[in-house]
């Protein structure tokens, strides 16, 4: 099989990659461009954990071929802080909230509320927990995570919508 | 697992894809939005030799409201139809079976033809489109043909396109205004794949049902119209007649076991889930809503 030249930007930057059509997306991230902080749990799409946007949109990393992103706009967790290192909004809740333990996670879940927040800046408990359902989170118990979206979205963490 | 190797094709329009796919026959397959065929050539159960991308071919992506027909390229993502919001307001069916319909990140990626093309049993779109009496655009060498709903899905992953055929369009024709809708689902887990889902639609006249159309998924190799759902046409769509109908759609269905689901339990399913939506739908209809 050939290698496909593919062009793409991601956080905010131009990039030329020359690929085997058969890497994924996420592969190609963690291994030709050493973005590792999109993670890889069960690669059929349930976990959340390979969670980036494309064009401001959530998608299954591991579920897209990198011939697909061809001509696309991606963000990875590496783009959302400043280039000094301050943390988003989201980020210092997360931290604050303890809305993480292991980490593994948590990329593929910052990219989902990442898209939840800015369609919807202000969401309800139940859209929170909606949104959220597509991420799978083995240490926290989620409500921490949860409590941290509230803080992100500027109510309290404990006070429910 | 990772995918084996392929030839990967990204035609920029129909005829190109399809010249692609007479080119190579059985030995291409059609990568739409991928969220069945990656995984499936991850684990490689699925090998093809050649990959026949659409995500390039501009002209399928759309959403065309005709009076009350829709029309549906079939590169429309299931999230572009979950935020249409014509669609939103005339048919709450549609709505219900997006919001079960994986996550977010799937729909956003995931094609109503693709899942259509792709038919698994379980899948939401072909049970939506024989509710609904759906028709099939696909084009091919041969030209272009229409494929009614009924005629479209076989069997297990097996639908009537031919392997150079690409599907174009989904054609649903709009519940009228007064029409009662509902979709319903089980599954182990929010936005899991479903055991068993129900698509109701109900009309009255006065008191009484004057026509239904209940298409079921999970419950076969493909989606099943039930029968027994048309025992709802006459009769006032209350408690003893869905009891009736729960009893007899079992002489309808022919579920499969599996790990998610032993038959039994699918069956058990099948009555409490199409009574549910039928419920739910009769409810509209009474409300002059759906």
């Amino acid at each position: 099989m050939s290698s496909v030249e593919i062009s793409f930007r991601i956080n905010g930057s131009e990039v030329r990659e020359s690929v085997d059509p058969r890497t994924t997306l996420a592969d190609l991230l963690r291994e030709g461009l050493r973005l590792t902080g999109t993670h890889l749990g069960c690669e059929h799409g349930v976990c959340g954990a390979c969670t980036i946007l494309m064009d401001g949109r959530s998608v299954r990393s591991c579920l897209l071929l990198a011939v697909q992103a061809h001509e696309h706009e991606l963000e990875t967790v590496e783009g959302l802080a400043a280039a000094d290192g301050e943390l988003t909004t989201l980020q210092a809740a997360f931290a604050e909230e303890h809305g993480l333990q292991c980490g593994f996670c948590t990329p593929g879940f910052l990219m989902t509320i990442t898209e939840l927040l800015r369609e919807q800046p202000d969401p309800t408990d139940e859209e929170i927990r909606e949104r959220l359902s597509g991420n799978i989170c083995r240490c926290t118990g989620y409500q921490n995570i949860v409590a941290a979206v509230r803080k992100a979205s500027g109510r309290l963490p404990q006070d429910p919508a | 697992m990772k995918p084996p190797a392929f030839e990967y094709s990204a035609p920029a329009s129909i005829a190109e894809a399809v010249s692609v796919l007479e080119q190579h026959g059985d030995e291409a397959k059609v990568l739409a939005g991928g969220q069945s065929l990656v995984p499936l050539m991850a684990l490689r159960l699925a090998r093809p030799s050649v990959v026949v991308d659409l995500g390039r071919v501009g002209e399928l992506k759309y959403v065309r409201h005709q009076d009350d027909l829709v029309r549906i390229g079939a590169m429309t993502t299931h999230r572009d139809i979950e935020l249409d919001g014509i669609l939103q307001d005339r048919s709450p069916m549609l709505q219900e079976a997006m919001s079960v319909l994986g996550h977010v990140a799937i729909r956003n990626r995931g094609t109503v033809g693709g899942s259509c093309a792709h038919s698994d049993p379980a899948a939401e779109w072909p049970a939506l489109a024989l509710a609904l009496d759906a028709e099939f655009e696909a084009s091919g060498p041969r030209g272009q043909r229409t494929i009614a709903a009924e005629d479209f899905f076989q069997s297990y992953f097996t639908t009537a396109l031919e392997p150079d055929e690409v599907l174009t369009e989904l054609r649903l024709p709009l519940p009228k205004r007064g029409t009662g809708t509902a979709f319903e689902e089980f599954s182990r887990r929010h936005g899991d794949f479903g055991i068993v889902a129900a698509a109701a639609v109900v009309r009255r006249s006065g008191g009484t049902i004057s026509d239904a159309s209940v298409a079921l998924a999970g419950v076969g190799g493909s989606p099943l119209r039930s029968t027994a759902a048309r025992m709802l046409v006459g009769s006032d769509g209350g408690d003893e007649v869905l009891q009736a109908i729960g009893v007899a759609v079992q002489d309808e269905i022919d579920p499969t076991g599996d790990i998610h689901g032993s038959s039994e339990f699918r069956r058990h399913c099948a009555t409490l889930i199409m009574t549910r939506a039928i419920r739910r739908a009769v409810d509209r209809a009474e409300e002059g809503g759906g």
